[in-house]
């Protein structure tokens, strides 16, 4: 019947460096604003500072790779900041419990994922809008947070968990390979697994994906849980590096994970995007924030900068996209 | 690439010797558009006079909606080309410039401000101005008025545009056009969202503006649009103009040679596969009476069933209940005598039904996703490895062979399917429900959007099924459609199946026959 039925359609070498450009996304950018500061910023490029700034960056990469999913899925997790102190006031609660103290971690682990799993059923199953759900227990979160920690600062200098927040493995802190870790595991759960392209596939098109037999419902669960586990993991991180957890940890932290997601090249739309780009957000939010620090702009300034500079990266990234598809 | 078969086609000066002085309304000559790495179109003309419908076919790719986009602004031609308005040489370096040359063009989707008035969307922009500043908005509603009235349309200036049909927001885009004095009007498949009555109300006032003396140009597949509207065909195949007709020239055979370079001596496999066996039984199936009332079909293994009806007759409806995608209040599927419980789609797709949709893209596509992943999603969870690791190889396998298989024309499996033409995406949601080896198939509107190359292809591919004895329901809008490919037709009206044709109900399965009783009237319509 046809003559061509597999026609080598247009530009084979043009894909390479579009594939290139969509991998690297805003690597560049990170680059640009590392060189500036190991110009203009005293002991910006020396290996100790550049350990810090990853180590900084580590526990915003835990929450952004869970944001990640659940914007990949076109939802938001507000509630990241306050899952966070949750869990680590309750990791601090328990390992102050003289025979329950080895269960410190597990259970504020199981504590972010239970609270994530109940911000994914009132979307999922509710049909509720996820920025109300997660507004909501945004704020009921860290009233809890609150009254776990009893309006105070909870403190145990001997918790058996401290290794996390201040350990090395060989040169690397434990929390910088923990970050990597759950990084590498998330990546490979959208690149390998069937979830993976179910959670790439919900996002894309909820209801295409409904009609292919996709249980909608479930994969929303599962992200929000998901988001809610690494918060708790978050929580862990931050209250083993402090020997300490009270009610404000983590407060505004959901805004700097959806920074380190939509810098990244996520959209938020859903359905587009990667860990990998992530990962470049949060490095560049992280490089801002030291190399600023070092050269001793004020922190108001710091906020006034941070936010010009992801306006403008996502401006950046937008007008890139925008040759792309040319043809009907 | 293809070769250009040189096809006998008629010259491309005035329609009728009655404008024997003057320039056309519209002269593109030598248009070229390169994109980077495929060239779009190469030494394209298209000759359009003032008082004419000239209509542009093509297959999906062929260049049409580039070009349009050339004429309308929203992309430049290659240097060496050459754009005339009434004769006059105009350069079109962006869309004020071609609104300025009184050229406007009607998209598919529309581009209205839903929350705003008529009047203040056909002034969007340009808002005649009291005092330097304030709208002059009486003057707004006065001209509004007399341009809807012209139109003959049936809302006022201070309707809110998202109360309207997509019908009558074309009316608005088309009195905006007017408003704006354009004499070359371009409509891109304005009918593809619009019912029958809608459809003819349109060809009635394309005609009326034509005899008013705007030179209109319409982009459409379906050929009995063309047949009805055209006096004068322009065909482009794959960027390359090929040559032009006049009305009177017009046959369904030479339009589809010039468009895919083949004579296309049988559409249909007429061969039937129907047997014996009864595969699916639907017995006083409901949704509650909204829009389905009790409808009952039998569907026998090999068989291809056509639902006709008019749009909006409830045969999508029907079908989502028959796989699961919305829940019945009453009434019994049986699948093999055995009776179902559908809750969901998957319900239906595990037991081997498997629904095509309608519309493609809001329902079917992923379309950032990746060809292999499109077609693979729907059998993903079954081939999956230990703990739900993608099954890579298994994937590779099925998107090569279901390339092969349904004729994809596409680079690879790793494009996105939004690059896809419309014959091509739905090729992938075709393999992607033959992955699951239905027992029942339900392909609802399979061609709609379709160049008529892929239409013979989903033609065979529907064929190719049946003789494999896949149970096959087709609801077709296009008549001759779905005369040709089923075996049998049944007819819905207003939520209930009111008749069948063909097979051995013993009415013959003829379009008078399909539409009395699509449309309730005894007497004969023609479509």
């Amino acid at each position: 019947m046809t003559e061509q039925a597999i026609t080598p359609a247009k530009k084979p070498d043009k894909k390479f460096w579009a594939n290139l450009i969509q991998t690297a996304g805003i690597l560049p950018v990170l680059i640009v604003i590392a060189i500036i500061f190991s110009f203009i910023a005293p002991n910006f490029l020396t290996e100790n500072n550049l350990l810090n700034i990853v180590r900084q960056a580590s526990i915003n990469i835990v929450l952004a790779t869970g944001m990640t999913v659940v914007i990949l899925t076109g939802g938001i997790d507000l509630s990241v900041g306050s899952v966070l102190a949750v869990s680590a006031v309750t990791a601090m609660v328990v390992s102050l419990m003289p025979e329950l103290g080895w269960a410190a971690v597990p259970i504020a682990l199981l504590i972010g994922l239970v609270l994530g799993a109940i911000n994914g059923v009132l979307v999922a199953y509710a049909g509720l809008p996820p920025f109300i759900v997660t507004l909501g227990s945004m704020t009921t979160l860290r009233g809890l947070a609150y009254l776990l920690a009893g309006g105070t600062t909870v403190i145990n200098s001997k918790i058996d968990f401290a290794w996390i927040g201040n350990a090395y493995l060989g040169p690397m802190p434990w929390i910088v390979v923990i970050a990597f870790l759950v990084l590498l595991a998330t990546w490979f759960l959208l690149r390998h697994t069937v979830l993976g392209i179910y959670i790439y596939g919900v996002g894309g098109n909820p209801q295409a994906a409904r009609l292919t037999g996709i249980k909608v419902g479930q994969v929303m669960l599962f992200v929000y849980a998901f988001s809610g586990l690494l918060a708790g993991l978050g929580g862990v991180m931050t209250t083993s590096r402090l020997y300490s957890a009270n009610g404000v940890l983590g407060t505004g932290y959901e805004l700097d994970a959806i920074a380190a997601v939509i810098l990244g090249g996520t959209s938020f739309v859903g359905g587009i995007g990667t860990v990998i780009g992530t990962l470049f957000g949060a490095l560049i939010i992280a490089t801002l924030n030291n190399g600023l620090t070092l050269m001793n702009v004020s922190f108001f300034w710091q906020l006034v900068v941070k936010g010009l500079v992801i306006i403008i990266a996502v401006a950046l990234d937008k007008y890139r996209h925008k040759g792309a598809g040319a043809r009907t | 690439m293809a070769a250009t078969s040189p096809l006998p086609v008629s010259s491309t000066a005035a329609p009728n010797a009655s404008t024997p002085n003057r320039a056309p309304a519209l002269d593109m000559r030598g248009i070229s558009k390169t994109f980077p790495g495929v060239k779009a179109l190469d030494n394209v003309q298209l000759q359009a006079w003032t008082g004419e419908i000239h209509s542009l076919m093509g297959e999906n790719g062929a260049g049409k909606s580039t070009l349009m986009k050339i004429l309308s602004g929203a992309y430049t031609a290659d240097p060496g080309g050459e754009i005339r308005i009434d004769g006059q040489l105009t350069p079109i370096a962006g869309p004020k410039a071609a609104r300025a040359a009184g050229i406007a063009i009607i998209y598919q989707e529309l581009s209205l401000a839903p929350n705003l008035t008529v009047a203040e969307n056909i002034y969007l922009g340009n808002e005649p101005k009291q005092f330097g500043v304030l709208a002059d908005r009486a003057a707004m509603r006065r001209e509004t008025a007399k341009v809807l009235e012209r139109l003959g349309a049936e809302f006022g200036p201070d309707t809110l545009v998202n109360t309207l049909s997509i019908a009558e927001q074309q009316q608005v885009e088309i009195a905006r056009a007017l408003h704006q004095n354009s004499h070359i009007l371009i409509m891109d498949e304005p009918t593809t969202a619009l019912s029958t009555r809608e459809t003819d109300r349109l060809f009635g006032l394309i005609k009326r503006l034509r005899d008013e003396g705007i030179a209109i140009i319409y982009i459409s597949h379906r050929m009995a649009e063309i047949y009805e509207l055209s006096d004068r065909v322009s065909v482009l195949r794959d960027g390359t103009y090929v040559g032009t007709l006049d009305r009177a020239e017009l046959s369904a055979e030479r339009l589809v040679q010039m468009m895919v370079g083949r004579p296309l001596s049988n559409l249909f496999d007429k061969r039937s596969h129907t047997t014996d066996r009864v595969v699916l039984e639907v017995r006083a199936l409901t949704d509650g009476g909204r829009r389905v009332k009790p409808c009952s079909l039998t569907l026998h293994a090999g068989e291809v069933l056509g639902l006709a009806g008019l749009v909006g007759a409830g045969r999508s409806e029907l079908a989502r209940l028959i796989f699961g995608a919305d829940r019945r209040a009453s009434g019994e599927v049986r699948l093999e005598g055995k009776p179902l419980t559908l809750r969901n789609p998957l319900d239906g797709i595990n037991n081997g039904i498997a629904y095509l949709t309608e519309d493609r893209k809001a329902q079917g596509l992923f379309l950032d996703m990746s060809v292999r992943e499109n077609i693979t999603i729907s059998v993903l969870g079954r081939d999956a490895l230990a703990g739900g690791l993608l099954n890579r190889a298994a994937m590779a396998r099925l998107t090569a062979g279901s390339i092969q298989d349904l004729r994809v024309r596409v680079a690879g499996p790793f494009v996105t399917a939004g690059a896809l033409s419309g014959g091509n995406q739905q090729k992938l949601l075709i393999a992607r429900w033959i992955a699951i080896n239905p027992k029942v198939l339900i392909l609802d509107e399979p061609t709609k959007g379709v160049d008529i190359g892929a239409k013979a292809e989903i033609y065979r591919i529907i064929s190719e099924l049946a003789a494999k004895g896949v149970a096959i329901l087709v609801i077709s809008s296009e008549l001759p459609e779905v005369i040709g490919i089923s075996d049998r037709i049944l007819v819905m009206r207003e939520g209930v199946i009111v008749g069948e044709v063909g097979g051995s109900s013993g009415k013959a399965a003829t379009q008078e026959n399909i539409m009395a009783l699509a449309t309730g009237t005894t007497e004969m319509v023609q479509s």
